[in-house]
């Protein structure tokens, strides 16, 4: 079964007067440790629609299933809670909490989300950093980090739960094209350890290319969708 | 819990100069509470000790409605010898009870044979009176300090008014209760200051002497003086008394007797309510500076981590645990404010009492200040503290979790 089906889905912005139809009916699914890419410019609807599939937002009308529950249908304590249990986020931003460690901001989830003990928490933790190749770090204040270690820590961060669906909105935007490619494919070789399903969203065409799966949005409708480089997952 | 507290204690570093003049303010105002308590408990107890140690005693009793016409000193209202009996029982069976003197108080004339004045007495039995009033020996400041038959301890106005001294002869003549008038000679065995409220200008006699100018065939009393071991327990008491005194009935049933604390026959004791008043006022103040600088505190703290809160929540951070992790930043506050404020409160009564401060009170001068706090009252100001440190953070803390977690990532 897919991980993600969308079934029309559409999400309306009303600010006084103005409606602005972010999302004009999309239709897609996504499978099991796919490596997807949503592409498009600035405006086209990519953070609307992967804040949809995070559970952040509902959409105006359509269906939405991820990972088996239909999530326009969960209110805001139920979202919160799916959210903890399946997916994990990586931000633009990078996000991290600037008064832990990176140790901390990694075990963030298991301590406050899913409440793993301290043996278990000190296993998983250290295992991600050391796949993102931060275990050196993770003494640092995020403040003495760069931004691509940064990103890796807020990668290890999003999967220290083992979730099944990580979602990265521009998660290469603030970074060189260099790190960003680094950072990329730190996801991809996740996604190939643990099987993991990645969507990532960018407008920087050069680094899509990573993608397996790719959407193209543009004004609130996918007008393209490619496979590249034969991946595991296929759409 | 422990790994919340942990967070919340790194929020709380994350601007430290910030939290430390929150904490600071806290502090200074746990510290003047607890200096401002102790020290007017201090002179408020002092004050008590006074007034009750040198003539009013802890408490009165009287026949009904005599406190009312004091002033007069009616010897109608004085209380029968077989009443006197039954009280003196009812205070036997009262161990709390340390000592008690009878007195028979009157009006009179006082003649030094040159000139003439009026004078109110007190008839006492000495040993009894200084029991029950251990102050009064003190008051003497001329003379010597006791009271034989037939001397008399003159008040000091009259004593310098009427040009006396230690050794002469005068006369008392006073109206009994039936009218007659009878005169009586005595030698003025000392000096003894006012005091502020009623019986403070009083002269004392021997009660024996007080009843043979009365003429008295069975000797009545005015009022009994009682002295408690433990003056806390002065409410207690006096209920209790209330109680077995108030059996005393006389044939239309009413009651014989009254019962009064030092309370309500002094004017000192507005004095004492009035301190009592002042500290509350001051507690209501700490109260409001921990209130407003908690909730302002943590209102920056929530408006400046608007993004952090988004990205935990989007995470799948719980709204009960956004709320306890900013509410626990306030509890933390209001706790360190609480514990240094105490050590350091207790550091400046402990230099008061050594550096032996004194002040005067009414006539008396160089009394010790001996501020002291007790372990409960501190107890109660921290829990005040910090109850109220939880309640500023958790308005701030409730719209921390209430945040709609894609609005506060889009928060810059
Ligand atoms: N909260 C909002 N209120 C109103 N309009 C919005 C809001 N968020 C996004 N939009 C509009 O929806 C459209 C899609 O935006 P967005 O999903 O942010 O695109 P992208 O992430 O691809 O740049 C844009 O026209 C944007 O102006
Ligand atoms: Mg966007």
């Amino acid at each position: 079964m897919s991980l993600i089906i969308s079934e029309d889905i559409r999400k309306n912005y009303s600010a006084g007067e103005i409606t602005v139809e972010a999302l004009k009916g999309l239709n897609f699914t996504v499978e099991p440790a796919a490596f997807v890419s949503f592409i498009g410019p600035s405006g086209s609807g990519k953070t609307t629609l992967l804040n949809l599939i995070g559970c952040l937002d509902k959409p105006t009308s359509g269906r939405l299933t991820v990972a088996g529950a239909e999530v326009s249908r969960l209110d805001r304590r139920q979202s919160a809670l799916f959210r903890g249990m399946n997916l994990g986020f990586v931000f633009q931003d990078f996000n991290l909490i600037p008064v832990l460690t990176v140790y901390e901001n990694v075990e963030y989830p298991l301590l406050m989300v899913r409440n793993v003990p301290s043996a278990e928490r000190r296993k998983r933790v250290m295992a991600l950093l050391d796949s993102v190749g931060m275990a050196d770090h993770k003494g640092k204040r995020p403040d003495q980090i760069s931004g691509g270690q940064k990103q890796r820590v807020a990668i290890a961060r999003a999967l220290v739960s083992d979730p099944k669906l990580v979602l990265a909105d521009e998660p290469t935007a603030n970074l060189d094209h260099e790190t960003a490619y680094m950072v990329i494919n730190s996801m991809k070789r996740l996604r190939d350890e643990l099987g993991t399903t990645f969507i990532f969203s960018t407008h920087d065409p050069k680094i899509v290319g990573e993608a397996e799966i790719i959407f193209t949005l543009e004004d609130g409708r996918i007008v393209d969708t490619r496979k590249a480089k034969g991946g595991k997952g296929d759409a | 819990m422990l790994d919340l507290f942990r967070i919340a204690i790194r929020n709380l570093m994350r601007y430290k100069r910030r939290t430390i003049l929150t904490a600071s303010l806290i502090t200074i105002g746990v510290v003047f509470v607890l200096v401002f308590i102790s020290v007017s408990g201090s002179f408020k107890a002092m004050m008590i000790g006074q007034i009750t140690d040198s003539m009013l005693g802890h408490i009165q009793i009287h026949k009904k409605g005599y406190v009312s016409s004091i002033d007069n000193l009616p010897l109608t209202l004085n209380i029968k010898p077989a009443a006197v009996k039954r009280i003196e029982e009812v205070i036997g069976q009262i161990p709390e009870i340390e000592s008690h003197s009878k007195r028979i108080k009157f009006g009179g004339m006082f003649s030094t044979f040159v000139e003439t004045t009026t004078i109110r007495l007190n008839g006492v039995y000495p040993e009894d009176e200084f029991r029950a009033v251990p102050l009064l020996p003190s008051r003497i400041i001329q003379g010597k300090k006791g009271l034989a038959r037939g001397e008399i301890l003159l008040p000091d106005l009259i004593f310098k008014g009427m040009n006396v001294n230690v050794g002469d002869s005068i006369v008392v003549v006073a109206t009994n209760e039936d009218g007659s008038v009878n005169g009586r000679q005595f030698t003025v065995s000392g000096m003894i200051e006012s005091a502020t409220g009623p019986g403070g200008r009083d002269g004392y006699i021997h009660i024996e002497d007080a009843a043979e100018i009365l003429r008295m065939e069975e000797q009545e009393i005015s009022e009994i003086a009682l002295k408690l071991h433990d003056f806390n327990k002065l409410h207690e008491i006096y209920s209790m008394l209330q109680d077995k005194l108030g059996e005393e009935k006389n044939q239309q049933g009413k009651p014989v007797l009254e019962v009064h604390t030092w309370e309500s026959l002094s004017p000192f004791f507005n004095i004492a309510r009035m301190i009592d008043i002042m500290t509350f006022f001051i507690k209501l103040m700490l109260i409001a500076i921990v209130l407003i600088s908690i909730m302002n505190v943590m209102i920056m703290a929530v408006y400046e981590r608007i993004r952090e809160i988004g990205t935990i929540a989007a995470i799948g951070t719980m709204p009960e645990k956004i709320l306890s992790l900013f509410v626990l930043e306030g509890f933390s506050l209001g706790v360190f404010g609480a514990i240094v404020g105490n050590l350091i409160g207790m550091g400046i009564i402990l230099i008061l009492n050594v550096s032996k401060i004194t002040f005067d009170f009414g006539r008396q001068t160089g009394l010790i200040l001996s501020p002291s706090i007790s372990g409960k009252e501190m107890l109660m100001i921290s829990v005040i503290v910090i109850v109220v440190a939880v309640i500023a953070s958790l308005q701030p803390a409730y719209k921390a979790s209430c945040m709609e977690p894609i609005k506060a990532l889009r928060h810059t």
